[in-house]
């Protein structure tokens, strides 16, 4: 909601003293008059009318005419059009290709997704100071070369949209590996985007490939350990966004879609169903591989081969790979060793793992597998 | 927000020169148009980089030599200052420059305002 109303705003404590205003209103209003459709689009609402408000209160009138001018427009709007556009005024901000793709992401999750300097660090491997100043640089760019703050013009849309999807994935990646609502703030920019531009398949693509991954998130763990999707409990998992998902994937078909985003939706359309097509799932990421080339892709490729074909072909492709500071190549390494019983490669696998793993759940997991590993060599 | 849009013309390409005559001066007319286009106050095309001086002071001394011959192919054949709303106009704008397409490049630089 912050985040929401330091894009309209421009202006962090203008924000932030506005939403605790709101805050105050619905506090009074609710438990009389009931809860709004949509309480956070009200309360962005309700914060941005008094902001509105109080700069005209606070600041003379021919300083901020222009702002005033958009703010009116916005006002006539219903709150939740007002809520997801300005958040898009941001992301395409944010996502200007005068900005180098690296600052483009680093300052969405920064903006947007409320994600911490160290947090944007360790996802793209650098270290913390290097980020802060790409932040840092980034920002001053926005300001000194005058980067607008707006959705593009119909025809710049299509050339922004690339960089926005990537950046909108990724928040919802940091969102899926523990912090949920930030996979929630992905979905529903995801729904954003996909309303904005409907006849734009990837931006579909994406927001089926979310809703299908998050369905899963409350089977993902059992008392706080690691479950793995072939023994996750089904009754678990939200039906209902699996549907939301496979109707979005269809609409992204429709619409001739076979981007990176559509094949990976397709994927985890798959592993939904009740029985695991691993053949058909190895194909889509043949041919995800062609069209984005990338050894994680290769990675995941391996895995599925594993299932389709075997053992044996999975571990080659694994062993052909050069991932070497990538936790989920020696996980996977690591099994593939453990389920053909070459106990003391597996070993070290899972140590290289454990060395490189984050997330608690993740690593007790790992370390229960090592144990099972170690008392099978004895 | 005042911008210099710095164009880089690459003459190895010879694309320009490739042209009829009609063609050049059509090219020509399009950098003219540019000149009188919204927002744009003013330029100017420059000689060849061969008849560039480079001039440095060390010690109190003028040191006068020939040149820059850069690496590069790609010189400052001229430039434009524009006044306009924001980046996304000064894109637009260094679009239309004939060198964009020609295997040049055009520089849009934001000028320190005073």
């Amino acid at each position: 909601m912050l985040a929401a109303l330091i894009g309209f705003l421009g202006d962090f404590d203008l924000a932030e003293e506005s939403a605790q205003e709101a805050f105050a209103v619905a506090a009074e209003r609710w438990p009389r008059d009931g809860l709004p459709t949509s309480p956070a689009a009200w309360l962005i609402a309700t914060a941005r009318n008094r902001a509105i408000d109080r700069i005209r209160r606070e600041r003379t009138l021919a300083a901020k005419t222009k702002l005033l001018e958009v703010e009116e427009a916005v006002r006539e709007s219903p709150p939740e059009t007002g809520f997801r556009d300005e958040r898009l005024e941001l992301v395409f901000t944010c996502c200007h290709p005068s900005l180098s793709i690296e600052a483009q992401v680093a300052l969405t999750l920064r903006t947007l997704g409320g994600l911490s300097t160290e947090e944007i660090a360790r996802a793209f491997l650098v270290p913390e100071a290097t980020m802060a100043q790409r932040l840092v640089r980034a920002k001053r760019k926005i300001r000194d070369a005058a980067i607008p703050f707006r959705i593009p013009p119909d025809h710049l849309l299509p050339d922004r949209l690339g960089a926005v999807l990537a950046v909108v994935y990724l928040i919802f990646n940091a969102g899926y590996d523990g912090r949920g609502e930030l996979a929630e703030e992905a979905i529903r920019l995801g729904v954003a985007l996909a309303e904005l531009m409907p006849d734009e398949p990837e931006a579909v693509g994406l927001l089926a490939l979310m809703l299908l991954h998050d369905s899963r998130r409350g089977a993902r763990l059992r008392d706080g350990e690691l479950v793995l999707l072939a023994d996750q409990d089904r009754g678990l998992w939200n039906h209902a966004q699996i549907e939301a998902g496979r109707a979005a994937l269809d609409r992204a078909v429709r619409l001739r879609g076979a981007g990176p985003y559509v094949l990976q939706a397709a994927i985890a359309a798959q592993h939904a169903l009740a029985e695991t097509d691993w053949k058909h799932i190895a194909a889509l990421y043949a041919e995800l591989l062609r069209v984005a080339p990338s050894p994680v892709i290769e990675l995941n490729r391996a895995v599925a081969l594993a299932e389709a074909e075997g053992l044996d072909a999975g571990l080659a492709a694994i062993e052909r790979l050069d991932l070497e500071s990538y936790l989920y190549l020696h996980a996977a390494h690591a099994d593939l060793l453990r389920r053909l019983g070459r106990w003391a490669e597996a070993c070290a696998a899972y140590q290289r793992a454990l060395e490189l793993v984050e997330s608690e759940p993740e690593r007790r997991f790992l370390e229960r597998r090592l144990a099972e590993v170690q008392s099978a060599t004895r | 927000m005042q911008y210099m849009l710095q164009i880089y013309s690459n003459d190895a390409t010879g694309v320009f020169e490739s042209l009829s005559e009609e063609q050049q001066s059509a090219v020509m007319g399009e950098y003219f148009a540019i000149s009188e286009a919204p927002g744009v106050s003013g330029g100017a095309q420059l000689q060849a980089p061969e008849t560039a001086t480079t001039v440095r002071v060390q010690d109190g001394q003028t040191l006068t030599t020939d040149g820059p011959f850069p690496e590069t192919k790609e010189a400052l054949g001229g430039f434009y200052l524009l006044d306009a709303d924001d980046l996304d106009a000064a894109i637009e704008l260094a679009g239309r420059i004939p060198a964009a397409r020609m295997g040049g490049a055009i520089e849009v630089r934001p000028v320190v305002a005073r």
